[in-house]
């Protein structure tokens, strides 16, 4: 085995990998906070916005996210030149660029799975704790934020926390439209050394140690609860 | 609007210059490879499972390295490892053997490594549900003096299977969107041929579309029947939630 093209590429690596955290963490942050209106509009909102995000995770869960992102990084971003007014707005500028969409891609696939996990969560929730908030005095907005919204996502957490590694095992995904994450600068340097396993190997190894990293991240938050649970 | 509408049925026709053939075979691929890998998931999926659970040290350590390194390492990369060392050691045989090298077969070459990453977790999903098995059932089992193998089909696999279900279900879901993957090692399953297709006519908006309608459409389908195939082993249990 040969390393020793490592320290020629570590600068390139570490933008790489710089890129990858940026999103995966991006993405979570953002697909969360679509991810909570899904679904607690599936539990409490109106018909046919319980409709709507439910066929919303429907269509997100069903298709493939290799698909979604083509869809719309070549399929989106080749309509776009077409429509003349937008190369004038400020739009233009990031409309050319590969990771907004790589965002935009990976942020509704969080929202999409994790939507319908917050569903279940919404409803997890005993109709007693909310009642009690409720009889406190506290306007919904305030039980929401206070009560259901914390006490659903701490009943979750370990499924959320799947979630959130699937997408940061997805992100090579973007290294298909061109984003330049860790897995696309190991390609790189696949083609510049001729060097078939090493790179890769590499690159599963950093995998490896960032899965480990958050899983104890959210292990450690998790313990942070306060919990009244069966040991 | 007319001509709009036209246009998209002659790209979508079934017979060249129409890409709507080359896409159904696709799809075809798709799913032969889909159910292809799931078997060899549930056969791997199975003896992993009695590996962990009734191994010794060193089988469950295997083991153990197997699940955790294929899961916690995207698919992606898994797959291009798997498929360069797989074809590099095929080669290496063959020539120990004195042939000459091979290009393997590519739909059996995905079948293998789509199989081999989803046999890691379908091995912990098996896990999970032997897991949940009442000890007294089986150990009343072994009471009557049933040997190991009439035991575990008898009484094991029968608690086993719905509480499994689920989790299997899941499975199969990921792992017919999962086949998409391997148009970047260069399948022309579904993915890839909608790739080829959006390139030579253009009309990328159009085709990822009907791909993404295509794979939809598996998707629900599955629903339907995983949910009958669900019914029909929890007939006579207590609904859950």
């Amino acid at each position: 085995m040969d390393w020793s093209w490592i320290p020629q590429y570590a600068p390139k690596l570490l933008e790489g990998l710089w890129l990858t955290l940026q999103l995966t963490f991006l993405s979570i942050f953002f697909g969360m906070m679509l991810a909570i209106p899904i679904g607690l509009v599936q539990v409490t909102g109106p018909k046919w916005a319980a409709r709507l995000a439910l066929a919303f995770c429907t269509l997100i869960r069903g298709t493939p996210l290799l698909i979604q992102l083509w869809l719309l990084y070549f399929g989106l971003g080749s309509l776009f030149p077409s429509i003349p007014v937008i190369r004038e707005t400020w739009l233009w500028p990031i409309l050319r660029e590969a990771f907004p969409f790589a965002l935009l891609a990976f942020t509704i696939s969080v929202a999409g799975y994790s939507g319908e996990v917050m569903r279940g969560a919404f409803q997890n929730v005993s109709k007693g704790e909310l009642e009690a908030a409720q009889s406190f005095g506290m306007r919904p907005i305030k039980v929401l934020s206070r009560i259901w919204v914390p006490r659903a996502i701490q009943s979750v957490l370990p499924t959320l926390v799947g979630e959130f590694i699937m997408t940061l095992k997805a992100t090579p995904l973007a290294a298909t439209i061109t984003v330049f994450e860790v897995y696309g600068v190991s390609n790189s340097i696949r083609q510049n050394t001729f060097l078939v396993y090493e790179p890769l190997l590499l690159v599963a190894g950093i995998y490896l140690v960032l899965v480990l990293i958050l899983v104890a991240v959210f292990r450690y938050i998790e313990n942070k609860m306060p919990q009244r649970a069966l040991h | 609007m007319q001509e709009f509408i036209q246009d998209i049925a002659r790209e979508l026709a079934l017979v060249p210059p129409g890409w709507g053939g080359n896409l159904l075979r696709g799809l075809l691929t798709t799913l032969q490879i889909a159910f292809g890998a799931y078997a060899l998931a549930l056969v791997i999926g199975i003896g992993g499972m009695l590996g962990k659970v009734y191994g010794g040290p060193v089988t469950r350590l295997v083991l153990e390295v197997y699940t955790t390194a294929i899961r916690a390492v995207p698919e992606l990369i898994v797959l291009l490892l798997l498929y360069y060392a797989g074809t590099d050691f095929l080669n290496f045989i063959l020539a120990k053997f004195g042939h000459d090298p091979v290009d393997i077969n590519a739909l059996l070459a995905g079948i293998l490594v789509i199989g081999i990453v989803q046999g890691a977790f379908c091995t912990e999903v098996f896990r999970g549900a032997i897991r949940s098995i009442p000890v007294g059932q089986v150990e009343a089992a072994q009471s009557f003096g049933m040997p190991f193998w009439q035991r575990f089909r008898r009484i094991i696999l029968p608690i086993m299977t719905p509480r499994a279900l689920p989790g299997l279900s899941n499975l199969w879901l990921i792992t017919t969107k999962d086949t998409a993957l391997l148009a970047v090692i260069g399948f022309s399953e579904l993915a890839l041929t909608t790739k080829q297709a959006a390139g030579a006519t253009k009309s990328y908006f159009l085709f990822y579309m009907v791909a993404a309608v295509l794979y939809l459409c598996v998707t629900l389908i599955s629903n339907v029947v995983l949910k009958r195939i669900e019914r029909h082993y929890r007939r006579g249990q207590k609904q859950l939630a």
